[in-house]
This record gives C-alpha cells, sequence and structure tokens, in this order.
C-alpha cells in the first residue's frame, strides 16, 4: 500500500479525479448512514402501506408492464443514440467532407436495415 | 479549422485490411433482409447464402495472404496472426451453419435472426482478433458478446435457455466493465491505446512500476479470462453452455474462445513482454486452477453437454500453458491447439446434437447407452472426437497437447507440464466413459434413435474428421504456419 | 519414360490399402448387419464350419445358394487390387532393371513423417534389387493365394472380413518391405504380426484358434522387444535411420572406431532376436505350428510365402552391419542350420498335414538363416523366393486336399487320393521334387547353393554343411511319406467323408497350376556356374550385397570346381536315400514304421512330441510368468495398487463433488467469484 500513496502526486492530472471519486463515494454513503443514525424510527401501518399521494391504493403495485413498452423503449434508445451520433458529424461536416458522408451514409443505412427489419418484423404495431 | 485530409491510399489499404470482416458483414444484413422477404419453406436459402458469405470471405482471407496490413491508423492490422484467426473462426462459423441446417429445422431456430447473428458475431470475433488497439479490441468483444447473448436465450421456450442467457448477459456486461476499466488505467498511465506503443512504453521501469498500471494489466486480464472461462471466472459457462441451443454452445465452445484468446496471445506477446517476470505467475496459476477445477468438474457430470462445457475451460487452461512463457514455441503451440480443439470439440457436439432427440433431458449420459454398435458410423466418430480431445495419439488433440506440454517443459516449466499431464489423464476417464456407455452399457429401455443427418451436417462432421486424424499424422505444415503467424506478431 | 514408373512405386502398398478401406466398408454396412441379422433369427453362429476344424465344408455340404452381390464384389476386389498392386510391382522393377547396375536404387519420399529434434524419419519407399526381389514375391505369390482364397472361403460367412485382414496384410508386409528405414520396417514388422494374429484367430469361436493366435502374438513380442531395442541402438550410433545413410557411414564410423565390432555385434545380435521371433528359428519357433489353426490360404501366404521370411529379409537387409560382426554370423548360421534339422526331425513323426508342412517350413527358414549366416545373402534370398513358390504350392495343395476330404487333416485317414484329385496331386508332387532338392527343379538350385557356400565360404563351416544335408536328407523323407500317405495306397477315408470327396473348382486349381510352373522354373534364373549356367540373381542382387558377395567368393577361391559338383552330387544322392527310404517305409513295408515305433518308443515318443519343447517352455517359463503375475496381481495389483488407484479415484471424485457444489447456480455467488478473482488478481500483482 505504502507505493500506492507515495506515487500519487498532487500535480497528477488525475488526481483530482480521485478526488471526485472519494467526494462522490463519502457523500452517497454518508447519507445513508446519516439517515440510520439520526432518523426516528416508528413502524405502523400506514408507514408500511403504498404511498399513493395519500389516496388508499386499490390494486397491487407489482403489475405487469407489457412487453410492448420495452420493445418501443429499446426503438427508442436505439434511433435515439444514433441522432446522439449525428450531431457532432454535423458540426464537423465541412471538415469531414466527402468521406464523412460516405461513412455516415453506410452508418445510417445500416441502421436503416435495422429498421426496415423492425417494421416488418411488426415491432413498430401496437396489437 | 483546416479540413482534414483524407489520404486516399492510406484509406484504401485501410479497407483492404478488413475485407474478410466487411464481407461477413455484408453478408448478415443481407441474409436478415433476404429473411423477410422468403416465404417460411425456403429458409434453407439463408442458410446456404450465409455459407457462401462465409466462403467468400475465406477466400479474401486467402488472397490477403498473411502479409502484413495495417490499416485505420494502427487500429487493425491483417498479419499472419490474424489470417490465422480468421481461417480459425470463419471455418467454426461454416461449420455452425452446416448443422444448423438440420438442428434448426428440428428445434424451430430457422429463422433469419438466427444466422445474421452467428454472422455479426463473427464479424465481432475477427475484429477483436485483428485488432491492435485496445479499443477495437473492447469493440470487437461487444460486437461478439451482443448477438452470443441473445443466441444463448434463443430457445425462448425453454427455461434453462433463459437462464443461462440471462446469466451470461448479466456476468458478461460485469466482465466487460473490468476490462473497459482496465483499459482506462492502463491509458491513464500510459497515454495510449496502441498495443504496439504500449510495448515500447514498458521499457520505461516507472510504468511498469505503477500500481495503476498494474491493476490495469489485472483488470484487462480479468476481462479475457471472463471470455475463455478460466477459473475462476468461469462460473456461467456450464449454465450457459448448457442452456444455449446445442449449435450455438458449439459455435461459442470454439470460436468466442479462438477469438478471446487472439487478443490475448496479442496482447500477452506484443504489449506485455516486459511483463513476463511477474505475469506467468499469475498465469501459471490460472493455467493450474483452470486445468484441475475443469477437470474434476467434468468427473461427476451425468448431463452430456454440462460435462463438455466443463472439458471446455479444462481446454482453456491447456491452451494457456502455452501463453505462460510469452515465447514462439508457446504461443504456436496454442495456435495450432486453438485450431485442433475448434475442430474436434465442435465435430463431438455434432454427433451429441444427433444422438440427442430433445434438448434439456436428451444429453443425459444414458442416452447414450447402446449407440456404438447400433450406429457405428456415429460411435465411431464420437469415439475418435473424444479420444481427441482426451489426448489419445494418433488424434490431432494428441499432437496440440504434446506441443503444449512440450513448449512448458523446454522453457523450463516442468510443474506446469506435470500437472497438465496429470489432469490430460483424468480427464481420459470422462471421455472413454462416454465411449464405455456407447459401447459397453447395455441401455434399459430401447437404443435412442439419433436424427438421420442431413448431407451438409454428415459433411461437417466428416470434415472435422478429417481435420482431427490429418493434423494427427502430419500436423507439420499447419504447425509451421502456427509459427509464421506467431512470428509475424513480433515482427 | 521408363523410368517414370518409379514414380508410380507409392501405388503398389496403396492399392492393397484401398482393398482394406472398400472391404471394411462393405463390411461394416452390408456384412455386419446381414451377420446379426442372422444371428438374431436363431441360425448358427458364424465361425468354423461343424466340424470344428480349420478348412470350410466340402462343395457338397455348402448350401449351394447363390452368393450375395456383396459377395462378388469382395471377392473380385480382394484379389483385384493385389493384382494390380503386382503389374505396378512388375513394371517397376523392370524400369529399375533398365538402370545401369550401380544406379539400382531409387527412394521415393512421400512426406516428412516424423520429427523430433535431431531424430527424422521421412515415409519414404526404397526400391533396390533386394526389395524388388520382396515385392514380386509378395504381390506375386500373395495375388494367386488371394485368388485361392476366394474359392476356398467361399462357405465362410464373415467372407469381407477375411479379405480385409488379407489386403491389410499384403499392405503390411509391403511397408515392411518397402520402406526406407527401420522405422517403416517396424511398422510394417508389427502390421504383419497383427494381421497374422487377427488370421490365426479368424475363427475366434474356437478356443485353440484364439490360442494359437494369442501364442504367435505374445512370442513375437520377445522378438520384437529385440528389434526395437536395435533400432534405438542403431539410432544412437548412427545419427538416424534411414538405410541409405546408415549404411553409407558404416566404413566412416568403422574406421574413426565409433563403431566397434561390440556394437556392431549388439545391433546384429538384438536385430537377429527379432528375426528369431518372427521367422520361427530356435528358441521361438514353437508358435508357427500353432498358427496352422488358421485358414490354409493364410498359412500358404504369412506363415511359409512371405511374414515368416521377413527376419531373413531384415538380416540380409542389415548384411553390412552383420559383416561386422563375425560372431553374431556364427551366431545365425549356427541357430539356422540347428532349426533346419531340429525340425526336420519332428516333421517325421507328425500326421496333421499342415502341421508336417509347418515344420518343414520352420526347417527351410533355417536353411535361410544359414546361408545368411555364412555370409552367402544371395543364397539365402534365393531359397526365400523358391521356398515361397514351393511351399505356397503345397500349402496350397494341402488346403485342396482338406477342402475335398470335408476338413480332415489326419493323414492316417487319407491315401490314394492320387484318382480323386489329379491337379492337386500332380502339382503337390512337383513342389514335394522341388523340396527335395531334384536336380532341375527351383529348390534344387538354391538349397545346393546354400548348403556349397556353407561349405565353401570364409564363413562356413564343414559341420554347418553336414547338419544342411542332413537336414536336406530328412526333408526328402519326411515329404514323400506324406505324399505318400496321402495319395497312395489304400483308402483310409471315412466312408462318409469318401463319398463327397471331389477336386476343388478352378479358382483353386489354376493358382496350384501356376505355383507348379513356379516352382520347377523359378530356379532357372540363378544356375550355378559350374553346371555351365549363369546366376543371374547373384548379378541382379550383387549391388545390395557387394561386400557378402566379397566375403563368400573370397573363401570360394580355394574351393575347386570339381569339389563343388561333387558335393552337389552327395546332396543329391541323400535326398534320393531318403525318397527311397520314405517309398520303402510307406509303399513296400507298411508295417515297418509301427515296429520301428515301437521298438525305440522312449525316442518316438519324444520327437512325436515335438521334443516337449512347448511342455518345457510352458514348465520352465509361462508357469513361472503365469504364477508370478498371479501374484503380483493377488499381493501387488489388487492390494497395492489397486488400493492406490481406487484412492486417488475416490479422492478424486471427492474433490470433483465438491468443486461442483461450488457452482451453486445463484447469479450472486457467480458475480462474487468474478469479484473475488479480480480482486486476488490484481492484488497479487500489486503486492508482488
Amino acid at each position: 500500500m505504502a507505493n500506492l500513496v507515495s506515487s500519487i502526486q498532487f500535480a497528477d492530472p488525475y488526481f483530482s479525479v480521485l478526488l471526485l471519486l472519494i467526494i462522490a463515494v463519502g457523500m452517497s454513503v454518508g447519507f445513508v448512514f446519516l439517515s440510520q443514525a439520526l432518523g426516528p424510527r416508528k413502524y405502523d401501518r400506514i408507514k408500511y402501506s403504498v404511498y399513493e399521494c395519500g389516496v388508499d391504493p386499490f390494486t397491487s403495485a407489482s403489475v405487469r408492464v407489457s412487453v410492448k413498452f420495452y420493445l418501443v423503449a429499446l426503438l427508442f434508445l436505439l434511433f435515439d443514440l444514433e441522432t446522439a451520433f449525428l450531431y457532432p458529424w454535423a458540426v464537423l461536416f465541412r471538415d469531414l467532407g466527402l468521406f464523412g458522408f460516405i461513412e455516415m451514409t453506410i452508418f445510417v443505412g445500416i441502421l436503416l436495415v435495422g429498421l426496415v427489419y423492425a417494421w416488418k418484423k411488426g415491432a413498430l404495431d401496437w396489437q | 479549422m483546416a479540413p482534414i485530409s483524407i489520404d486516399a491510399a492510406a484509406l484504401l489499404t485501410s479497407v483492404q485490411s478488413i475485407v474478410p470482416e466487411i464481407i461477413v458483414v455484408a453478408t448478415a444484413i443481407f441474409v436478415l433482409l433476404l429473411d423477410l422477404a422468403i416465404s417460411e419453406e425456403k429458409k434453407h436459402l439463408l442458410c446456404g447464402m450465409g455459407l457462401l458469405g462465409i466462403g467468400v470471405a475465406l477466400f479474401s482471407v486467402y488472397a490477403l495472404g498473411q502479409g502484413r496490413i495495417e490499416g485505420f491508423s494502427g487500429m487493425i492490422v491483417h498479419d499472419g496472426m490474424g489470417a490465422f484467426f480468421d481461417v480459425v473462426i470463419l471455418s467454426a462459423c461454416a461449420l455452425t451453419f452446416l448443422m444448423a441446417t438440420g438442428y434448426s429445422e428440428w428445434e424451430g431456430t430457422h429463422k433469419g435472426e438466427f444466422y445474421s447473428l452467428i454472422l455479426l458475431s463473427t464479424s465481432g470475433m475477427m475484429f477483436m482478433a485483428k485488432g491492435t488497439d485496445l479499443m477495437t479490441v473492447f469493440l470487437g468483444l461487444e460486437t461478439l458478446s451482443i448477438p452470443i447473448y441473445v443466441l444463448v436465450g434463443f430457445h425462448r421456450n425453454r427455461m434453462s435457455s433463459l437462464e443461462g442467457a440471462l446469466k451470461y448477459f448479466l456476468l458478461g456486461a460485469f466482465a466487460s466493465g473490468f476490462l473497459l476499466y482496465g483499459i482506462a488505467l492502463i491509458y491513464a498511465v500510459t497515454g495510449t491505446t496502441k498495443i504496439p506503443v504500449l510495448a515500447t512504453m514498458l521499457y520505461d521501469p516507472r510504468i511498469l512500476a505503477s500500481p495503476l498500471f498494474l491493476a490495469g494489466t489485472g483488470l484487462l486480464l480479468v476481462g479475457f479470462a471472463f471470455k475463455v472461462s478460466l477459473v475462476p471466472f468461469h462460473m456461467w459457462t456450464p449454465d450457459a453452455y448448457e442452456g444455449a441451443p446445442t449449435v450455438v454452445t458449439a459455435f461459442m465452445s470454439a470460436a468466442v474462445k479462438a477469438a478471446a484468446f487472439a487478443a490475448l496471445i496479442r496482447v500477452l506477446l506484443v504489449a506485455l513482454p516486459g511483463m513476463q517476470p511477474v505475469l506467468w505467475k499469475v498465469l501459471w496459476g490460472l493455467a493450474v486452477l483452470t486445468m484441475t477445477v475443469g477437470n474434476l468438474s467434468a468427473l461427476v457430470q451425468n448431463n452430456v453437454k454440462r460435462l463438455l462445457a466443463y472439458s471446455s475451460i479444462a481446454h482453456a487452461g491447456y491452451i494457456l500453458v502455452g501463453l505462460v512463457s510469452g515465447d514462439v514455441l508457446g504461443g504456436q503451440a496454442s495456435l495450432f491447439y486453438l485450431l485442433v480443439y475448434a475442430f474436434m470439440n465442435m465435430g463431438a457436439f455434432g454427433v451429441v446434437m444427433l444422438i440427442a432427440q430433445k434438448e434439456d433431458e436428451g444429453y443425459d449420459i444414458a442416452n447414450l447407452a447402446g449407440i456404438g454398435f447400433k450406429y457405428p458410423a456415429l460411435g465411431a466418430l464420437l469415439t475418435l472426437f473424444l479420444i481427441s480431445l482426451g489426448g489419445i495419439p494418433p488424434t490431432a488433440g494428441f499432437v496440440g497437447k504434446f506441443y503444449l506440454f512440450s513448449a512448458a517443459v523446454k522453457n523450463g516449466y516442468i510443474w506446469l507440464a506435470v500437472i497438465g499431464v496429470l489432469n490430460s489423464a483424468a480427464s481420459i476417464y470422462y471421455y472413454l466413459r462416454m465411449v464405455v456407455y456407447m459401447y459397453m452399457v447395455t441401455p434399459d429401455v430401447e437404443v435412442a434413435v439419433p436424427r438421420p443427418p442431413r448431407i451438409l451436417f454428415s459433411m461437417a462432421l466428416c470434415a472435422s474428421a478429417v481435420v482431427v486424424v490429418v493434423l494427427g499424422i502430419i500436423p507439420r505444415s499447419v504447425l509451421e504456419i502456427a509459427e509464421r503467424s506467431v512470428l509475424s506478431l513480433l515482427m | 519414360m521408363v523410368d517414370g514408373i518409379l514414380n508410380y512405386l507409392w501405388l503398389v502398398p496403396a492399392l492393397p490399402l484401398l482393398g482394406v478401406i472398400v472391404n471394411s466398408v462393405i463390411a461394416l454396412f452390408v456384412e455386419r448387419p446381414l451377420l446379426l441379422a442372422e444371428e438374431d433369427h436363431g441360425a448358427p453362429s458364424h465361425g468354423p464350419s461343424t466340424r470344428g476344424t480349420s478348412a470350410p465344408m466340402g462343395e457338397g455340404h455348402g448350401a449351394s445358394h447363390a452368393a450375395p452381390a456383396y459377395r462378388k464384389l469382395v471377392a473380385f476386389v480382394g484379389p483385384a487390387v493385389v493384382g494390380a498392386s503386382f503389374v505396378v510391382s512388375l513394371l517397376a522393377v523392370l524400369a529399375l532393371a533398365a538402370r545401369p547396375a550401380h544406379d539400382r536404387l531409387f527412394v521415393q519420399v512421400l512426406f516428412p513423417w516424423i520429427q523430433a529434434g535431431t531424430f527424422f524419419a521421412p515415409a519414404a519407399f526404397q526400391l533396390d534389387p533386394l526389395s524388388s526381389v520382396m515385392i514380386l514375391v509378395v504381390t506375386g505369390v500373395g495375388f494367386l493365394i488371394h485368388v485361392y482364397s476366394v474359392g476356398y472361403m467361399s462357405h465362410e460367412k464373415a467372407f469381407a472380413r477375411y479379405f480385409i485382414y488379407l489386403n491389410l496384410f499384403t499392405f503390411a508386409m509391403l511397408l515392411l518391405v518397402l520402406g526406407s528405414n527401420f522405422l517403416l520396417m517396424f511398422v510394417g514388422w508389427e502390421g504383419v504380426g497383427l494381421c497374422s494374429y487377427l488370421l490365426i484367430g479368424y475363427w475366434y469361436e474356437k478356443k485353440s484358434a484364439a490360442d494359437a493366435g494369442k501364442k504367435a502374438f505374445i512370442v513375437n513380442r520377445v522378438g520384437d522387444f529385440g528389434f526395437l531395442v536395435a533400432v534405438f541402438l542403431i539410432f544412437w550410433t548412427f545419427g538416424t535411420v534411414e538405410y541409405t545413410e546408415v549404411f553409407g557411414k558404416i566404413p566412416g564410423l568403422a574406421a574413426s572406431g565409433v563403431l566397434t565390432t561390440g556394437i556392431a555385434t549388439a545391433i546384429t545380435l538384438l536385430l537377429f532376436v527379432g528375426a528369431v521371433g518372427k521367422s520361427a528359428q530356435i528358441p521361438l519357433y514353437v508358435w508357427l505350428p500353432d498358427a496352422m489353426e488358421g485358414p490354409t490360404p493364410v498359412s500358404a501366404l504369412i506363415h511359409a510365402a512371405t511374414m515368416v521370411t521377413a527376419g531373413v529379409y531384415m538380416v540380409a537387409r542389415t548384411n553390412a552391419l552383420y559383416l561386422l560382426a563375425p560372431t553374431s554370423m556364427a551366431v545365425v548360421a549356427v541357430v539356422g542350420a540347428a532349426t533346419a534339422l531340429f525340425s526336420a526331425t519332428i516333421g517325421i513323426t507328425q500326421n496333421d498335414i499342415k502341421r508336417v508342412l509347418a515344420y518343414s517350413t520352420v526347417s527351410q527358414l533355417g536353411y535361410m538363416f544359414l546361408a545368411c549366416g555364412v555370409g552367402a545373402f544371395t543364397a539365402g534370398i534365393f531359397h526365400l523366393m523358391t521356398h515361397a513358390f514351393f511351399k505356397a504350392l503345397l500349402f496350397l495343395g494341402s488346403g485342396s486336399v482338406i477342402h475335398a476330404l470335408s476338413g480332415e487333416q489326419d493323414m492316417r485317414k487319407m491315401g490314394s487320393l492320387r484318382k480323386h484329385l489329379p491337379i492337386t496331386f500332380t502339382t503337390m508332387f512337383i513342389a514335394t521334387l522341388a523340396i527335395s532338392g531334384i536336380p532341375g527343379l527351383s529348390g534344387f538350385f538354391s538349397k545346393d547353393e546354400i548348403l556349397w557356400k556353407s561349405f565353401s565360404s570364409g564363413h562356413g563351416h564343414v559341420g554347418l554343411w553336414l547338419v544342411g544335408t542332413a537336414a536336406a536328407g530328412i526333408t526328402a523323407f519326411y515329404m514323400f511319406r506324406l505324399v505318400f500317405l496321402t495319395f497312395f495306397g489304400d483308402s483310409r477315408m471315412e466312408p462318409e467323408v469318401e463319398k463327397h470327396v471331389h477336386e476343388s473348382p478352378y479358382s483353386m486349381t489354376v493358382p496350384l497350376m501356376l505355383l507348379a510352373v513356379l516352382s520347377v522354373a523359378g530356379g532357372w534364373i540363378g544356375i550355378p556356374h559350374v553346371l555351365g549356367g549363369y546366376n543371374y540373381f547373384e548379378e541382379w542382387l550383387a549391388p545390395v550385397f557387394a561386400h557378402g558377395a566379397e566375403g563368400a567368393a573370397h573363401g570360394g577361391a580355394h574351393a575347386s570346381a570339381a569339389l563343388e559338383v561333387l558335393l552337389m552330387a552327395g546332396s543329391v544322392g541323400v535326398a534320393l536315400c531318403g525318397i527311397g527310404l520314405a517309398w520303402y517305409l510307406y509303399r513296400v513295408r507298411t508295417e515297418v514304421p509301427k515296429e520301428i515305433a515301437d521298438r525305440v518308443p522312449g525316442l518316438y515318443d519324444l520327437v512325436l512330441n515335438k521334443y516337449y519343447v512347448d511342455e518345457i517352455y510352458d514348465v520352465a517359463i509361462v508357469r513361472k510368468i503365469v504364477n508370478g503375475s498371479i501374484w503380483l496381481w493377488e499381493a501387488f495389483d489388487t492390494a497395492f495398487l489397486d488400493g492406490i488407484v481406487n484412492g486417488i479415484a475416490a479422492l478424486v471424485k471427492g474433490a470433483g463433488e465438491r468443486t461442483r457444489r461450488l457452482q451453486t447456480g445463484v447469479v450472486g455467488n457467480y458475480a462474487f467469484s468474478l469479484l473475488l478473482g479480480a480482486v486476488i488478481l490484481v492484488g497479487f500483482l500489486l503486492w508482488s
């Protein structure tokens, strides 16, 4: 351990990262412990009940969510990422020139195949 | 800002260096689209197209040869090593396709996704084997892994399949995290992720002593160890192998292992030779642990798929033996063994696949009883593959093990070789146990009726058998190619 | 052009191998299912025919069902591949002969076979005058015997299995004689041993056949051990196992003192141990008579014409080494002469027709070793060739007799067969004349050359000549005894058997006739100079035996041509005496043999029971080994080793159970194991 500590120099650019890590972990762990230590403990029926904006819950909270939601969520994620990748490309479009354009065409083309596939397989139908 | 200039010649070389990969990806996309266009009874076309693509890719590897072609400013390279593993991986993929012709029909996995996922995974493996940048390696790893996760769970109605997929996915993501973190730490210390550059950085003793670098190397190793299922990072293997559709299991055991070992060999031999004085102890320990735990666990298995899963863990240990010394001789032996292993293990899975009527219960060892005499061809093939796995001459498995252990002995790791040989002897027990079941145990009920194999399926089995026998008798030329491949790394 | 045919040399062994493959496929996919199906229907199992002897049923007995198509295919493929191999051999030998004498060596390297360190052995074939003779004998005689087998084995159910073995044998034998190094020879050596074992035990359901197979295999192991050690010694001394390199290095190494007489003696004696086992010489000859349990064509091919002569071939092949070791030469000569005489005397008393021939074979092999031992390698190989012709003929003839008599092998129950089996009789009679050394026939030339060389050669001795001549006389006696008992006199056959006596089919008699021609004419290529002939055979082999010929010629210089003719006349006279005695005892005064046997009961029983050698071996060696191994088995194996092995197995299995329990199936535990492994690994790297 000794050499681990001695090797960390304050001038090291990664020292700040380490600092951030320590503070982040420290705070999250700290707060959990703090609330455990400080909070009063009183348990009764109402405390155990599900919190529904003050209204008594009338069905079980753990219902199965239809798989269709997941499907949509996945597709959204996919095409959202695509857009995220298009942004930096658009910014640098002029510098990248024709090469960048062809590269992005291939990328979008492959994504399009995915879209066609999902479409034909009926992933976009809500039935 | 000035426009980024694109060197057309360099671009062409770059594209050239990944021609086989491009072909595989294009085939995958084509198969996926074709699936949408054709009717249910013509699905075998997909397999045929896939095989065609693999054939073209194999030809392109042959056309590119073993010469060194660097591409994408050192992110990827086509060299002897890359070509060797391209061939191994593509062969495994081709065998999978050949076997899938029958299997998919019985098990209902006859879908476009199945074939294109295997092809996509194959492309990831090839990128991984040819990556000369840790980032390329990581991207290859992810590209290979994600389709495999899906493929393991391809039997949506079988609990074991889903269970295996989920476990593999969760742990795989975990392990990818380790790998990525390791790369990050190495980058933090050296400022590069390029494997050849790393090698030059390691001449600096300060970097070698840096704890961040050591931790990074360790985590990198953990990531690879997970993929090739070294003990204690192997826990997922039996469950995933047992749960996956058997064709996928065969594919995983041969191709994934080859790809991960390819990257590991590249990293160890090119980037980390400077760390060998320390690293050999780790590798030594991992090899011994992997061989021993894998073989011991296989001894008591009654499910053939699970047995072969543990056997594949043990084999990862044998292959690692060749890497402990970090020299050409050992690397060459490991390469040869990976090639042989792909064929003999896929062959064994292929026969077992035919004999087992159904997934899960069909793989009980008792199901093999009486097969040997009733179906002499199947019995003989399985016996051949098993004795090769056990390392009994005159099979390729023997030659492979012989070179692995003799490399260890030549480099002074006598005990490692001794433990390896002992393990190998213990493994013969469970391989021969299957043979005993086939030939000497009278079945309680009727002898299981194997599925009649398709012509393509039989071709796959025969091809594997031929490779196992031929490389067992005249291994020289392939050994020489393996040697040249390893040497191409060090140039 | 002509020479180009040599490039197809590999076809010679490859063709029989093709036969093995084709027949195996047939046996596996056609014959086996058929036999299994028959077994299921309660039909008698395939195996020896009802009389339980080593011969098939006579034609009249056999169910005259039409042979299934696959049997016809086997009957074609089996002989055809060997015939084709003979044609290729013949062409290759002619191509070799077209070369000038000093250039008659052709080595075809197929592929590098084994390379480990400095050890290198290619898979390569070597064609030179010596191996030419061998391949012609093996494929030529082999082809005739394959053809004969088609008829002889026609009533056997496991027809394809028989031809697999026979083809495999031919392949292994060709490997043995064509291989260009000692290792390949060893592979062939073991291969023919295996085939011999399989074929002796062809009727494996009969205990005596299975036992005989085992006996042959085990006795041969003793010899093989010697051979293998010799090969190690050769590699240790010469650093190579290639013939051309080994023999090329001999002068240099001998001059530099590396190759001392001691080493040469050790190598050659060990090689001879191997030869003694394979070629059934004293003291390891005991397996050969028992090997007669196999089908008769097998006895003819393996146990008379080819395999048993492998030892002679090996000694001749290594003649350059033997010539450096006079002691070994003497041992070879004495063992050969002793075996020739010893087994000839046993041959007198045997009543089983095949056993007489078996002892005769042992005796004739003794002659060949006698020749090698006195440096007359050419004469040894010459006799090997002529013996292959007439002994194969004798065996096939006896097979024809046995076939005709529905499996009877006891000569006391034969007689007067001359009328029933004219072709068999004529051909066998020719062979008997040949083996007895009647002038003009093949056996005369080869045997007489051996006797002359054993007298005149520098390595020879008058004692060796005397023993050889005596054995020649005895040979003539017991061979004519066989002929008289079998073909002459009154019929002593069982009435039931006599009804079915018939001449064999053409597939059997045609090979007999061809072999008879060879038995007569085979010797004409080696007529000695003194009889005004020209010894082509000696000239042909001269490049291989350059040293040996020298030694023999050097010794022969002091002997005159007149002496040679005198000795020749003497040996012919002895042979004629033997024949005359046989005629007197078995044709004129047939009661005399019985009287003689009664007058010297001790001696007669001693010889009849083969000098009790088997019994002595049994008491002195086999029992002790068996008892010792029973003790080892009980005390050491069962108690100690099994304890250890079972203990380890239990321990390992227990450990396996424990490691399996680590595999809980809970994904959290898996992740923990992963994490733990990572911590230990990284921790180790950091602290080391």
